[in-house]
């Protein structure tokens, strides 16, 4: 789950870290009350879980609270990368003498958190480290003794010259690896960390991005979930435990496990089809999730043919069956249905089909293929 | 022979009296695996099944059973500790099906295993099964079939769906091994690789693999250098779009490593035989078998 920038800023601050005032709003006229509290110039950013913001136009200057409010009228309601902004953050105008990064992973490759720093700030640390690999340090953790003062410091030389500004900026990163921990972060970027006027150095951009499974023992973070900012079927989705992602073609896809569901999208591209969603419908299902799912795919209008694709182990065919035939019941549309199961209760739940009036088949392609040669026709 | 579990595996259920725990001992049971303990806190002394003893303890129950290798099937939030425990306890294979470890306890877990010398497969996998002689985890007995082939996967029913094409064409498995789909796990591909390498009764390898990380880039040039027995791959993910998570923790795609082309790409350069779906693991293997 990414958060917001003002949500990381908030989780940062409470951590102790230096971050300029800032106050998020959803309409021009706050964000002018907001600006004229502040007093002089102020920036004003779109709140979306994306990057590019800036490049986009959602990232603006404005030097007093009128500008603020028609800078905000402009940016809120703006769509970037397909996502519409419904909050911005309105911040002082900061003055930067310098831009670094600092940011937190967990790195799979050594199994551990990973500090990441580099002088190079303000831009996509991914491009840095692409064109300068040189002028990215890191330094691996180990997570049983924390992020210790003597390793912040060897990273923080690499930043700064001053010793007062190593000493503020190592004092950052050993803050932001609590935060990191503490909101159970796989991801915690400080981008940039810069110096202002007076070579106090700030955090002015933040990013966080949440281990899924760490919501379930950490609500106060759980409840920090923007659901404005997802596509309401995906919402609908999680809450019924299923796990969905929007795509753009026409054959629908229900099917158990992920890495199934990835490669029956795979083949219904390779037979000349566009797969219209990812979804995993788990492992024990039961029929009501199966019902959640058709209808949830069933609402995509562009959805010409719904494939099911069920290789049963936990999963029993039957339980998908009989889902398929109760979601039948309840759905108005007549959307065509092409139903390959196979695996545990198989013959169960030919036979719960066949009395309900629908056919199935056993081999993968061969539905694959069907649903494809189906969605086309309707199309 | 076989990789990593075999007719001496003596098993432990860690949750054995759950759910899921309950359903799978019986089917593990049921297949032949030497299920010898079973372990639910607060219930020691009871038997589960008419036979299998119950414990408080992992420790406990090595103790009693000598148990060596232990499965766990607890609810995520309790799954990090079992493993702690399992390993204190001295099994020497960790076999974790539960799903949602956060990544975070996994970076505690891995270091303390690696200071007991203990292996863990998983979390978040199927598990193991070693065909005829003995099945650890949740893959289907009924669709595998004793034979040569090694299976390393990092999916679940993706790996049944591919099990079943080689066991409905003739080609039996030596062991297949459901690694996971989180993106710190305990045993890779190369470390099944190297097993299977090592395996005198495996002549062929199956790897299935998806996008997210680099771990099936690492595991091609791992095969150019190390293998000499014929390898065939899949990479699932191919139409999956950049920067969203598809199920898996790990299938993930960010910037520009870890997409479905570019490790296809690696496996072809590395001489293993890439599979454009499902279906064609079977041709494959018999051009090169």
């Amino acid at each position: 789950m990414n958060l917001h920038e003002y949500q990381a800023r908030a989780l940062l601050k409470a951590a102790g870290v230096p971050v300029p005032d800032g106050d998020v709003a959803s309409t021009p006229e706050e964000v002018e009350r907001i600006a004229r509290e502040m007093g002089g110039g102020v920036v004003v950013k779109a709140q979306v879980h994306t990057g590019g913001r800036g490049k986009a136009g959602g990232v603006k200057l404005a030097k007093d609270a009128a500008e603020a409010r028609a800078v905000a009228e402009k940016i809120l309601g703006m769509t970037i990368k397909g996502l519409t902004v419904e909050k911005v953050l309105v911040a002082p105008a900061a003055e930067i003498t310098s831009e670094s990064y600092v940011g937190m992973i967990v790195d799979r490759e050594t199994q551990r958190p990973v500090l990441m720093v580099s002088p190079e700030g303000g831009v996509d640390i991914e491009d840095v480290a692409a064109r300068t690999p040189d002028k990215i340090f890191k330094l691996t953790v180990d997570p049983r003794f924390g992020l210790m003062a003597y390793q912040a410091m060897s990273l923080a030389f690499e930043l700064y010259d001053d010793l007062n500004q190593v000493r503020q900026a190592a004092a950052v990163m050993q803050r932001l690896y609590t935060a990191f921990v503490d909101a159970g972060a796989s991801l915690a970027e400080i981008n940039p960390l810069i110096t202002d006027r007076d070579g106090t150095v700030v955090a002015l951009d933040a990013k966080i991005a949440v281990d899924d499974n760490e919501l379930e023992r950490k609500p106060a973070i759980a409840a920090l979930r923007d659901q404005s900012a997802e596509a309401r079927s995906e919402v609908e989705a999680r809450e019924a435990g299923l796990s969905f992602v929007k795509l753009d073609g026409n054959v629908g896809c229900c099917v158990n496990g992920a890495g199934l569901a990835m490669a029956t999208m795979d083949l219904v591209k390779f037979y000349g089809g566009e797969p219209a969603n990812f979804l995993d419908i788990g492992g024990s299902s039961n029929p009501e999730k199966v019902v959640t799912a058709l209808k949830i795919i069933g609402s995509d209008p562009n959805v010409r043919c719904v494939l099911f694709n069920i290789f049963g182990g936990i999963t029993r065919c039957d339980d998908v069956a009989n889902g398929i035939v109760a979601a039948r019941s309840q759905m108005s549309s007549e959307l065509p249905l092409v139903i390959r199961l196979t695996g545990t209760n198989e013959e169960l739940a030919v036979k719960i089909l066949k009395d309900a009036g629908f056919s199935a088949l056993t081999d993968m392609d061969e539905a694959v293929e069907k649903a494809v040669q189906v969605a086309m026709e309707a199309a | 022979m076989s990789v990593f579990i075999d007719g001496d595996t003596k098993l432990v259920i860690q949750g054995i009296t759950g759910r899921d725990g309950s359903f799978h001992a019986r089917e593990m049971i049921e297949y032949g695996t030497r299920v010898v303990a079973g372990v639910t806190p607060g219930k020691g002394g009871q038997t589960f099944g008419g036979s299998v003893p119950v414990f408080d303890t992992v420790a406990e129950a090595v103790a009693q059973t000598q148990a060596n290798t232990s499965v766990i099937y607890v609810p995520a939030r309790f799954a990090a500790d079992a493993i702690f425990e399992a390993a204190d306890a001295g099994v020497e294979l960790v076999v974790c099906i539960t799903e949602g470890v956060p990544v975070l306890d996994m970076t505690k877990v891995m270091l303390f295993l690696r200071e007991k010398g203990t292996r863990l497969i998983g979390a978040n996998c199927p598990g193991a099964i070693s065909p005829g002689r003995s099945k650890v985890g949740i893959i289907p007995g009924q669709i595998c079939a004793e034979g040569k082939v090694g299976v390393v996967s990092r999916s679940g029913t993706l790996t049944y769906e591919i099990i079943h094409q080689l066991s409905t064409n003739g080609y039996g498995q030596s062991s297949c091994i459901g690694i996971g789909g989180d993106p710190i796990i305990g045993t890779n591909f190369i470390d099944c690789l190297a097993a299977f390498e090592a395996d005198p009764d495996t002549e062929a390898i199956v790897m299935i693999g998806e996008i997210g990380g680099t771990d099936e880039q690492k595991a091609a040039q791992y095969v150019a250098d190390h293998v000499s027995k014929p390898v065939v791959g899949f990479i699932a993910g191919q139409t999956a779009p950049p920067g969203r998570r598809m199920g898996h923790a790990g299938a993930i795609i960010s910037g520009s490593s870890g997409t479905a082309a570019e490790k296809m790409d690696a496996l072809e350069a590395a001489g293993i035989g890439v599979m454009k779906r499902p279906k064609d693991v079977v041709p494959l293997l018999k051009e090169r078998l």
